[in-house]
């Protein structure tokens, strides 16, 4: 089933969906990978703010390559999520709603997004190309220094991803594969 | 002796770095748009056909295939009957590779060093693997390499007599860990014999064999049927997202080993298996 989404998201559309939705998420989504991460983990040890509010918000695990003189970014695909999950039931106790990304999550991760109705989604890994052409403007926020691995405030529209990691626990990475196991 | 200029091999570098990263080679293509024919699972029909608009694109306006543009690594062979005039060969090969991700709106995802973690924001140095040959010329192949596949490749020293279904089962335990990390449909690269270097190194050299090429070995090209046909038995499909189509292809190369030991690297590649090759 094809679903359009907005981010930030709300609490009703997140309890709508099931782990194999395909969905378009248009609105407001922002860039974080491996050394932001650890960047906004010492923030929050130091009691300093985030460089965006979490709150309802959406991460899109991401590191464009840079965008050529005409263009609004480079390739934009997913990086791998599992990098992340060290710090990642942390920023969704404190509100955060979405990740997109690719690739299987830890158990603590998993039982984070059930606890705070959250959402896992996996965009197509190496499609970044394609991927790119959903994003309509970015800008960095935070972390410039960090090149790649800077935080970017993106606006995206129609941007395509699947729910893997739904509110009630379901995990299309195990149901899936087990029906074409032979 | 034959004399090569290194602005000639920075030049041939720079251009390597860029089209490898805009476009497959015609084998990669081909193998996708049979996968698409072959999967069986309606949401894996639908990511394949992604992946072919996905290098349509990134062809027609040079966006990256992928963003992780990767690390640029090089098998070169170079003639014994060859001198490098105006510097050393592995100064112009990583010139090359600067000017390649730099000129080529490419990412810079290399640390120069990998605890303290600060960006070269070059892509330098490159990763370089040097064969020494008979003749006067100079043979690069640039294999740049992401790291979400990356990341899931493994090395088992098995013992011999472990034999062919250890070998069978440690390629298959790896790519079943890999599932979707390493962005399926994969390429698996497999180095089977040599020591613990030599395995990875002819694993990695594995993958830049045309992915519609089996090895000329009798008893390793039935081998890599086999073990593509297990891959497949998997279910992790397109995007880990269940299906049949797993991997595109297996590739093993192999090198005489030691009385004891049966050593086996599998060096996982996604879908995006870029290489190319030029003789300066």
């Amino acid at each position: 089933m094809d679903i359009h989404i907005s981010a930030p998201l709300k609490e009703e559309e997140i309890k709508k969906l099931h782990a194999g939705d395909m969905v378009y998420i248009s609105g407001t989504v922002y860039t974080a990978r491996d050394a932001a991460h650890k960047r906004m983990e010492e923030a929050l040890d130091s009691n300093k703010e985030l460089p965006f509010d979490v709150r309802n918000n959406m991460i899109y695990y991401l590191g464009p390559s840079p965008a050529r003189p005409s263009c609004v970014i480079g390739s934009a695909g997913p990086t791998t999520s599992s990098r992340m999950d060290k710090y990642t039931p942390r920023l969704l106790s404190m509100g955060l709603k979405g990740m997109i990304g690719k690739g299987k999550r830890s158990a603590e991760v998993k039982k984070a997004v059930v606890e705070n109705k959250a959402v896992y989604f996996a965009a197509i890994g190496g499609a970044g190309a394609l991927l790119s052409k959903a994003i309509v403007s970015s800008e960095v926020i935070a972390y410039e220094d960090l090149g790649t691995e800077a935080v970017r405030k993106l606006e995206v529209r129609d941007l395509p991803a699947i729910v893997v990691i739904d509110p009630e626990g379901n995990d299309l990475y195990e149901t899936a594969v087990d029906a074409y196991k032979k | 002796m034959r004399t090569v200029l290194s602005t000639d091999i920075t030049n041939a570098v720079r251009d390597m770095c860029i089209e490898a990263a805009h476009f497959l080679s015609d084998d990669m293509k081909s193998a996708l748009v049979n996968a698409k024919e072959n999967e069986e699972s309606e949401l894996g029909k639908k990511i394949l056909g992604q992946l072919k608009e996905n290098l349509d694109i990134a062809s027609s306006e040079m966006i990256p295939i992928c963003q992780d543009t990767g690390m640029a690594v090089f098998f070169v062979e170079v003639g014994q009957d060859v001198h490098v005039e105006g510097g050393s060969l592995s100064d112009a090969i990583n010139e090359g590779v600067r000017k390649g991700y730099e000129e080529g709106y490419l990412r810079k995802s290399v640390v120069g060093d990998p605890l303290l973690r600060e960006n070269t924001k070059d892509n330098t140095p490159a990763v370089i693997h040097y064969d020494i040959v008979p003749g006067d010329s100079i043979k690069l192949t640039i294999a740049p390499k992401g790291f979400g596949s990356e990341n899931m490749s493994r090395i088992f020293m098995l013992k011999p007599a472990e034999g062919i279904e250890g070998v069978k089962n440690a390629v298959v335990r790896a790519v079943s860990d890999a599932g979707p990390n390493a962005c399926p449909p994969m390429v698996v690269g497999v180095g089977i014999g040599g020591t613990f270097e030599k395995c990875a190194e002819i694993a990695k050299k594995a993958l830049t064999r045309p992915v519609n090429e089996h090895s000329k070995l009798e008893h390793i090209a039935k081998l890599e049927t086999e073990i593509l046909e297990m891959i497949n038995n998997t279910g992790i499909g397109p995007a880990g997202l269940g299906g049949r189509i797993t991997a595109l292809a297996v590739n093993i190369e192999t090198y005489p080993t030691h009385i004891a030991g049966l050593p086996v690297a599998v060096n996982i590649c996604c879908h995006v298996n870029r290489h190319s090759t030029r003789v300066i």
